[in-house]
């Protein structure tokens, strides 16, 4: 069901979700977490999707904050959504005016009591999202380097404001490849020399995953740039010759290993959804990304 | 912090004997893993999955599509290979066809070509009958040959889906072959479906043929009624919290009950299930694996060594009833009609002789002679053609000792429970007693529940993948050892001798809760069933 309030308030929305739970017979009662997503009027139909598919793993209360026409008389229009994308509550909240600036007054009240707070911004991320009045009340914030205009930078700037819970979809992303690179050394393998990750310029997952390789391997793991899509291979050079996996088309990796036949696996890349599901799996502080940003940084 | 890869700092080890444990199993440290790093699933080495009875239903409903569904998550390793042998005149395309649409059909995460191209790759098939000694040895050159073209590592794993009577014949083929043997290089493990035997003998001379050939911890007991997934959320719930412990004992719980009913009939297992029945089926295994999980102390780790130690501690505890013609009762389901349809009754089904004494509906009481349990009696109960699909664990705890309203107000507020759902739906529903709204004084039981956020979602692992994973990874905590089957055979053998010594199982109507003996065996004890 669907409830649109005009010119409204927390309170007004408090109860009208109540009333739809009751209407409905209770469906949202097991929510695990409430996700922030911050968002513009163009992005957020996407980014709700995702959310309400990653929903179905992590019954959650997301509330979609769009800021719109900032010169215009603060107004507060909330479309809620209860019972239909599965399980969870969705509430739009969209603000006109200044109230835009203040926005977390918004979503304070509407936080579900007693679990998590995740917040998401699919876009554009703030400097340091720690300090952002909708980053200071989540345990885990998300930012996603990949969609601002330069990927790499944008990291680095969240690598100098990185605090405990901050994370990237763009690290997210990563999971498959370093998932796939550690089981490759589950067996004994010959001395790595140097490495190499090759993918399109502005791929941040790549320069993670490089840092990453470095840090944990001791080595120099060079940055090299293909055609994609996304990373297309990563390869060692050994005394016997080159490791690689390589995935040129996006969908199925070659392992390539001296003197072995080469092995195939899947290694397809993943929507939104599934990335968003699995940064919500976990919602202690990522250590491993914290060393892998600090570790880029030490390279740029 | 500084930690570098080597000194995982903040990891000091609550519990040293836990890592320690996990040392001696780790072997050379793989510099790109780090516990904390929890994001990084682990991943199957490089093996070879051989399957006997690959045209089983089981095979094709639920292995076949397990397997796909982790190559699907990225959790099978490059190289991955899929042998299947049956007396089917098949080329390996006919096989990897019948996968296939097997995969289609039953997969439960979205298909996609990439995956099942690199896992087609993988399949082959070799025809030949279990007696075959010309087909095991194309078996074997068939692994060794998807070793060179696969660096599959001389890894072999095989998975025995086939009716226990032919174990012998397959194991000694195994061995006959030299399948069986690594001779130092790569792991060989074996795995075997219940039932585990028919009896304590029986179990104990399936154990001994599969000794001979393969290692205890190469042999992997899997039940597929009892996922992981279960056993896990049992765990936690009992030892993660701190509220349900100080009354999970005799002091405050009045008896429990295990339930676990099913709505079909025997279907097409005719010659699989007569002569064994519902109580060697899944009380044996399957709910006396839940007893001990119920029941058990407190595991000093949660590793398979300490966790089969409270088990096995348990179950050697579980007392059977001093007289079981009153603390057992049995039934066979006669025609009904059940969910809306008229179905037959078990001795009218194809292949079931007439005077079938094969009981289809169990239920027993049992006692656990231990400190925090004395007195607490356990109630089984296992059923086919019963009103519904349901398996769960309730404690009922006894009444308040003392209510301070008056019996007017009250009377509608039956016992507190806590219950465990297992399946469908799984969760816990705790029954409590709550105020009606409303200007009287009346109190009226209410149900609070808690559904696992998992349950809804296509990426949970169903319980067969997990268990292949398990294998394939080499790791054995949840399957039960051949000890906790023997003890298993321990608490049945009796009743089941009882029970073939003279009485005939009592007929119940298709679609009803049971036989009324079983009403009666509650009722004696001035309690009843939970409704189904």
């Amino acid at each position: 069901m669907t409830i649109d309030l005009t010119d409204t308030t927390t309170g007004a929305i408090h109860e009208a979700l109540t009333q739809a739970r009751r209407r409905m017979g209770g469906p949202a009662s097991g929510m695990v977490l409430t996700l922030i997503i911050v968002t513009d009027e163009s992005a957020q139909y996407d980014a709700v999707r995702a959310a309400n598919q990653a929903g179905r793993e992590h019954p959650s209360r997301v509330l979609a904050v769009i800021t719109r026409r900032p010169k215009n008389e603060s107004r507060l229009d909330a479309e809620i959504r209860v019972g239909e994308n599965g399980p969870g509550e969705t509430i739009l909240l969209r603000m006109y005016g200044p109230l835009g600036q203040h926005a977390d007054s918004v979503a304070a009240p509407l936080l579900a009591p007693d679990v998590p707070v995740v917040t998401w911004w699919p876009d554009d991320a703030p400097p340091a999202p720690r300090s952002d009045p909708l980053g200071t009340v989540a345990q885990r914030r998300v930012t996603d380097a990949a969609a601002s205009d330069t990927p790499l930078e944008t990291l680095l700037t969240l690598a100098k404001a990185y605090q405990p819970g901050d994370t990237d979809l763009s690290w997210t992303r990563s999971t498959p490849w370093r998932s796939l690179l550690a089981a490759t050394l589950d067996q004994p393998y010959p001395e790595l020399l140097s490495g190499e990750v090759l993918a399109e310029p502005d791929n941040p997952t790549a320069d993670l995953i490089a840092a990453w390789l470095g840090h944990r391997l001791g080595i120099e793991v060079r940055r090299g740039e293909s055609g994609g899509p996304g990373v297309t291979e990563v390869g060692f050079e050994t005394p016997d010759g080159k490791v690689a996996i390589s995935r040129p088309d996006g969908r199925t990796a070659t392992l390539s290993w001296p003197g072995r036949p080469e092995r195939r696996v899947a290694l397809h890349r993943r929507d939104t959804a599934e990335l968003i599901a699995e940064e919500l799996r976990r919602l202690e502080p990522d250590e491993v990304y914290a060393e892998t940003l600090r570790a880029l940084a030490a390279r740029h | 912090m500084t930690a570098g890869p080597g000194s995982p700092e903040g990891l000091a080890p609550a519990n040293p004997g836990v890592i320690a444990g996990l040392d001696e199993l780790a072997g050379p440290v793989n510099p790109l893993r780090d516990p904390r790093d929890r994001r990084i699933p682990r991943v199957a080495g490089p093996c070879v999955l051989v399957m006997f009875g690959v045209t089983g239903d089981l095979a094709r409903k639920k292995l076949m599509p397990a397997i796909y569904d982790l190559a699907n998550r990225g959790l099978l390793p490059p190289g991955f290979s899929f042998v299947g042998f049956a007396r089917r005149d098949w080329a390996d395309e006919d096989f990897a066809q019948v996968t296939y649409q097997a995969v289609k059909e039953y997969a439960r995460t979205p298909f996609r070509d990439a995956v099942w191209e690199q896992l087609s790759e993988g399949v082959r098939f070799v025809s030949g009958s279990f007696s075959d000694d010309a087909a095991f040895d194309e078996l074997a050159d068939c692994v060794r040959k998807l070793d060179a073209e696969r660096g599959t590592g001389g890894n072999y794993a095989f998975y025995l889906s086939i009716p226990p009577g032919q174990f012998p014949t397959v194991v000694q083929q195994l061995k006959r072959s030299g399948l069986s043997d690594s001779g130092g290089h790569g792991w060989r493990r074996v795995v075997i479906e219940k039932p585990f035997g028919h009896d304590l003998a029986s179990a104990r001379e399936l154990n001994a043929i599969l000794d001979g050939v393969f290692p205890p911890e190469a042999v992997f007991r899997i039940d597929h009624y009892l996922g992981k997934e279960t056993v896990q959320n049992i765990l936690a719930l009992r030892f993660a919290n701190e509220m349900y412990e100080p009354i999970w004992n005799r002091g405050y719980v009045d008896h429990v009950q295990i339930t676990m009913a099913e709505d079909i009939g025997i279907g097409g297992r005719a010659g699989y299930y007569d002569g064994i029945g519902a109580a060697r089926d899944v009380i044996q295994n399957h709910l006396l694996q839940l007893l001990a999980l119920m029941a058990m102390e407190e595991p000093a780790a949660f590793d398979a060594d300490s966790l089969r130690m409270e088990k096995e501690k348990v179950l050697s505890a579980v007392r059977l009833p001093a007289d079981l013609a009153t603390g057992t009762a049995r039934g066979q389901y006669s025609a009904g009609w059940q969910g809306g349809r008229q179905v037959r009754g078990f001795l009218e089904e194809e292949g079931i002789p007439a005077d079938s004494r094969t009981e289809t509906y169990a239920a027993l009481r049992l006692g656990v002679d231990t400190r925090r349990w004395a007195g607490v009696p356990f109630y089984l109960r296992a059923g086919k053609r019963l009103p519904r699909r349901m398996t769960e664990i309730a404690l009922i705890f006894q009444r308040a000792p003392h209510l301070p309203f008056s019996a007017t107000d009250t009377e509608e507020l039956g016992q507190n429970a806590l219950v465990i759902r297992i399946q469908p739906d799984e969760g816990i529903t705790v029954r409590f007693g709550s105020k009606v709204p409303g200007t009287a004084m009346e109190v009226r039981d209410v149900n609070m529940d808690f559904a696992y956020g998992e349950s809804f979602t296509e990426s949970s692992p169903e319980a067969y993948e997990r268990l292949l994973l398990d294998v394939l990874i080499g790791d054995p905590p949840l399957f039960p050892r051949q000890q906790e089957v023997e003890l298993g055979w321990r608490i049945l053998d009796p009743v089941e001798d009882f029970w073939a010594s003279f009485t005939k199982p009592d007929q119940y109507p298709a679609g009803s809760a049971g036989p009324a003996s079983a009403e009666a065996m509650m009722a004696r004890d001035g309690r009843a069933w939970r409704r189904l």
